[in-house]
């Protein structure tokens, strides 16, 4: 981690350079040329000893960011698998598991309503039966009949209800996805923050080193434009609609927007 | 507006496509099929006799927008109803979408009486 915030070099080298400037005037007051050129290499002597110190702290410093970037480099217990290869299968993961639960579901939701239909159907048909049973529209062997529906019904209704209550604790449990990949997902929020601090850490290193070699970019500060090609930039799903004025906040917007320009 | 008509859902989720699906099975359309990608569905419109395209806009390959431009920009397609599903919600993009020649434009997420609004609307329109 980088320490030497400082612009001017270390103490000892600037005294070093005041001793060197002193000998220069005084060799320029004795009128002695040769002594004065001597003193003004040697000064400059000293100003290169000290930038080429001071660029070897900055590249170590830009060394040991680097290295802790852990780009390339292995976790522990895992032999191929860098940090950021890492987070790549951890969110690929996340997509896996949300995408089982959800076939899951729907797995479950599609066996479940033709089952909740049939025992509809069958109650809806039992129940005009027992209608004209009623208004007393019934003979023997339709009455006969009409026992043994009630009986077969009823077993129909109790299996089919169970199967239902069967598959709704399957979906139940098919929603674990939510905290399973919560908890991947924090991890991966967590190295994105690490990857940003280190390139925050950089960009500073690398600041350094230009201000001190004189290396000055034109056109550096200026900011990156946003060039506008044929298509808007797609941004995916928007998470705070109400914040943004560019965003709809709704199918109503979408239509409000399409009609008030005459879609 | 004919329940027998072929329609093509586009999207690159496996699981939307799936809900979509079902969701058009419940109004009654049952001839459908299925592309992951514009790049996939492109050449089954232009093979396939579709009368209808529901297609989703982020896409890795052909994006749903460069769908919708390709199939307004060939001769045999460029009157086929387009409908987007998608999380895309900027306005800049649903113009654009409309400038294209988007038939109806659905954000996600959506609920299945919206769907078939959308649906009854774009049919309207062309008329049957």
């Amino acid at each position: 981690m980088l320490v030497n915030n400082q612009e001017k070099p270390s103490d000892d080298v600037w005294d070093d350079l005041k001793d060197r400037a002193r000998t220069l005037i005084q060799k320029l007051e004795d009128g002695d040329f040769k002594g004065a050129s001597s003193a003004i290499e040697e000064l400059n002597e000293a100003r290169d000893r000290s930038i080429y110190l001071e660029v070897g702290k900055l590249t170590r410093g830009l060394h040991d960011a680097i290295v802790n970037f852990d780009i390339g480099q292995p976790m522990e217990g895992e032999e191929d698998a860098s940090k950021m290869t890492n987070a790549q299968d951890r969110l690929d993961y996340v997509i896996q598991l949300t995408g089982s639960s959800a076939d899951k579901t729907m797995d479950m939701v599609e066996e479940g309503i033709p089952l909740a239909s049939e025992i509809k159907e069958k109650a809806i048909a039992l129940r005009e039966d027992w209608a004209r049973l009623l208004r007393r529209e019934m003979n023997p062997d339709e009455f006969r009949e009409l026992y043994h529906s009630i009986d077969e019904f009823l077993g129909f209704a109790a299996d089919g209800s169970g199967q239902l209550n069967d598959k709704f604790n399957t979906i139940l449990l098919a929603q674990d996805f939510q905290d399973l990949t919560g908890q991947v997902i924090k991890k991966v929020i967590s190295l994105v923050q690490e990857v940003e601090e280190r390139l925050v850490e950089l960009m500073r290193v690398a600041g350094q080193i230009e201000e001190l070699t004189g290396i000055v970019r034109s056109g550096d500060r200026t900011e990156k434009r946003l060039v506008k090609g044929l298509d808007s930039e797609a941004e995916g799903p928007q998470i705070n609609a109400e914040n943004r004025d560019d965003v709809v906040s709704g199918q109503d917007n979408v239509d409000d927007l399409l009609s008030s320009l005459g879609f | 507006m004919n329940k027998d008509m072929k329609i093509l859902i586009v999207d690159d989720f496996s699981t939307m496509r799936r809900i979509i699906k079902n969701l058009l099975r419940d109004l009654g359309f049952t001839n459908t099929a299925e592309a992951d990608d514009g790049a996939t569905a492109l050449p089954m419109l232009q093979n396939g006799n579709f009368d209808f395209l529901v297609t989703d806009w982020n896409m890795p390959g052909m994006t749903g927008i460069e769908l919708l431009r390709a199939v307004r920009a060939d001769a045999r397609l460029k009157n086929m109803p387009i409908l987007m599903v998608t999380a895309e919600a900027k306005r800049d993009q649903i113009i654009e979408a409309a400038q294209a020649g988007v038939n109806g434009y659905v954000v996600k997420p959506f609920t299945a009486a919206v769907l078939k609004e959308k649906i009854e609307k774009i049919f309207e329109r062309v008329g049957g």
